[in-house]
């Protein structure tokens, strides 16, 4: 068994086992129907303006006028978290999206040109893996700008080398198997063998590291938002009221860093278990 | 010349390779905003007289590969260059923070290893329930990230019970380990969650294995089965992982140092990047690229040297 193999092997063991019971991917799955249908209609669902101050008593606890309590402004933490829900949940889903879309083109054009471009790509790819995922994020911060643009595409950059080295091993593998050397001798021509026969083939693996890398990406960003180089007050995100939240921790009310907290998670949980799911089913097709 | 040596010298060469390549791209990355005094001069206003300073102490009038190689050179030297925020050579902001994100990370190490390595043991041996209480605890664990068990921690032991201080770093050994307990817990849960999985799979791996049945069938005694094949088999494994998760822990120590207050050089790099001083973050970037890069070839070679095997294939491959 080779490192890599524990690596993976070793992430989702108990998740894989809690998997296979239904009910757990039954809950997860309806914590993640709530957490996108908050975030795309958080704005509607909010019971008050996020950035309104003194709309409650300030750091107080949750009451039946603000359910989550108010903040350290007065502001209502149930409107901020359902409003924060759409940068705190879209962010990520870009930065997965982004990294599969260039990873899964680097390792196809390696597995394609062969030769000095996979060399290139690789040594590209090790140089990218040398930097740890904060630093480029923190280096794009300071080139550009804080906010959540830089880093979602540093993000996206950093986890560049996990999806090209899985997706080119994942390619190896489906391009040594006997059917494709049948399609060669039936003469069908490399672009369709790629297109109609590889590009499918390897979907639910790439379905499966972008559940496990939403969870990553979602991580790292709430903590860039921490760090408070995300998004920018007054505009709420998860990351950022668990920061802005420290302060009313040491005045006794902890409400605006952990219900927030809270969410992202159980938010990670819920992705972490359907990712493990996604992984058995992308297991079971291989085989 | 045997395949140790040839592994070693080849490892070097790729790692040295490695560290330049970042290097460039970490000097370099400035060309992309096209505007490098400004980057230069971070949050300061740029009045002319600034201006003149930026391009006399950068050379921005030399060509570009001539201030790299400058910079690299100096940065190797220890000359870190100067920052336009701070007015002050970057070495003497990088050194005193750079003991304490170190004290920081050896404590995690060690509460990583003692928990993580100790509960995926007892995971693997101790029967069922254990191995499925190990089981729950770590999924919790893997969900827990550093900023969410910081502000538990400070909410909990340091606010409502008061027992360790919530800021700052102490002075004299004994307050600077008082100050850096919860920030070293908060640092360790994720990852003595996920070494705790990563040893229970290698051991399984071991203990399933033909080898070990052999030596229980012969009557070897069960501890000494466990220690001279199923542990042996696995450390190099277990290491393999331990050293990346240790290398990444001097950047994943920014999150702690910032959520308690502790002056290391994580702290330093976000400060540096909120006020855009680009000569800082350069710095600090390198250093922690440096650390990263030989810290996971260390424990690719303590790998190696426990299991020569793993040279060819296996750990390395």
């Amino acid at each position: 068994m080779s490192v890599a193999q524990i690596a993976q092997g070793a992430v989702p063991a108990g998740a894989r086992r809690a998997a296979k019971r239904d009910w757990t991917f039954v809950v997860a799955l309806a914590v993640l129907a709530v957490v996108v249908i908050v975030a795309v209609a958080g704005p509607w669902l909010a019971p008050y303006d996020p950035y309104e101050l003194y709309v409650g008593p300030v750091n107080s606890a949750p009451s039946a006028a603000h359910l989550f309590g108010a903040d350290d402004l007065g502001r209502d933490i149930l409107s901020r978290v359902l409003v924060g829900a759409g940068a705190s949940v879209f962010a990520p889903v870009v930065v997965v999206l982004l990294s599969t879309l260039l990873g899964v083109g680097l390792a196809l054009a390696a597995a394609w040109f062969g030769g000095w471009v996979s060399g290139g790509i690789a040594r590209l790819v090790d140089v990218i893996f040398a930097i740890p995922g904060l630093v480029i994020a923190v280096l794009a911060v300071t080139l550009f700008g804080k906010g959540l643009v830089a880093p979602v595409v540093a993000l996206a950059i950093a986890y560049v080398p996990v999806v090209g080295r899985l997706t080119r091993t994942a390619a190896s593998r489906e391009l040594g198997k006997p059917y494709i050397a049948a399609l060669r001798v039936q003469g069908v021509s490399s672009l369709a063998i790629c297109f109609r026969h590889l590009v499918p083939a390897m979907i639910p693996i790439v379905a499966a590291q972008m559940a496990v890398g939403f969870g990553y990406a979602m991580l790292d960003l709430a903590a860039i938002s921490f760090l408070g180089l995300g998004q920018q007050p007054p505009a709420p995100d998860w990351g950022s009221m668990i920061s802005s939240g420290q302060a009313s921790i040491l005045a006794g009310a902890p409400e605006q860093s952990i219900f927030p907290a809270i969410l992202v998670v159980v938010t990670v949980l819920a992705v972490g278990i359907v990712g493990a799911r996604v992984t058995v089913w992308a297991e079971e097709k291989e085989r | 010349m045997n395949t140790l040596t040839r592994m070693l010298l080849g490892r070097l060469g790729g790692l040295l390779l490695t560290l330049l390549l970042a290097s460039i791209v970490i000097y370099s990355a400035v060309l992309l905003t096209g505007d490098p005094i400004a980057a230069l001069a971070g949050g300061a206003k740029p009045t002319p007289e600034l201006i003149a300073e930026i391009r006399a102490e950068y050379h921005l009038d030399d060509p570009v590969w001539q201030r790299y190689w400058e910079w690299l050179t100096g940065a190797i030297q220890g000359d870190f260059g100067r920052s336009f925020v701070y007015k002050t050579a970057v070495t003497t902001l990088v050194a005193p923070r750079f003991a304490i994100t170190l004290q920081l990370v050896l404590l995690t190490v060690v509460l990583i290893l003692v928990f993580g390595v100790g509960s995926g043991i007892l995971a693997a041996t101790r029967g069922r329930a254990v191995d499925r209480a190990v089981a729950t605890a770590t999924s919790l664990g893997m969900a827990l990230p550093t900023f969410v068990v910081a502000i538990l921690l400070i909410w909990i032991f340091a606010k409502s019970l008061g027992w360790f201080p919530v800021y700052g770093e102490g002075d004299g050994v004994w307050d600077r380990l008082w100050h850096l307990v919860l920030p070293a817990i908060s640092l360790a849960v994720l990852f003595i969650a996920y070494i705790s999985r990563v040893t229970r799979s290698a051991l399984v791996a071991q203990l399933h294995s033909e080898h070990v049945d052999t030596a229980k069938v012969r009557g070897i005694p069960r501890r000494r089965v466990f220690g001279a094949h199923v542990f042996r088999n696995a450390s190099p494994q277990i290491l393999a992982i331990a050293g990346t998760t240790i290398a990444g822990l001097f950047a994943a120590s920014a999150i702690a140092e910032v959520a308690f207050g502790l002056g290391g050089i994580g702290s330093l790099l976000v400060q540096a990047a909120a006020r855009a001083d680009l000569p800082v973050v350069q710095i600090v970037s390198l250093l922690l690229v440096t650390i990263f890069v030989v810290l996971n070839a260390a424990a690719d070679l303590v790998s190696a040297l426990i299991d020569p095997t793993s040279v060819e294939g296996g750990a390395l491959a």
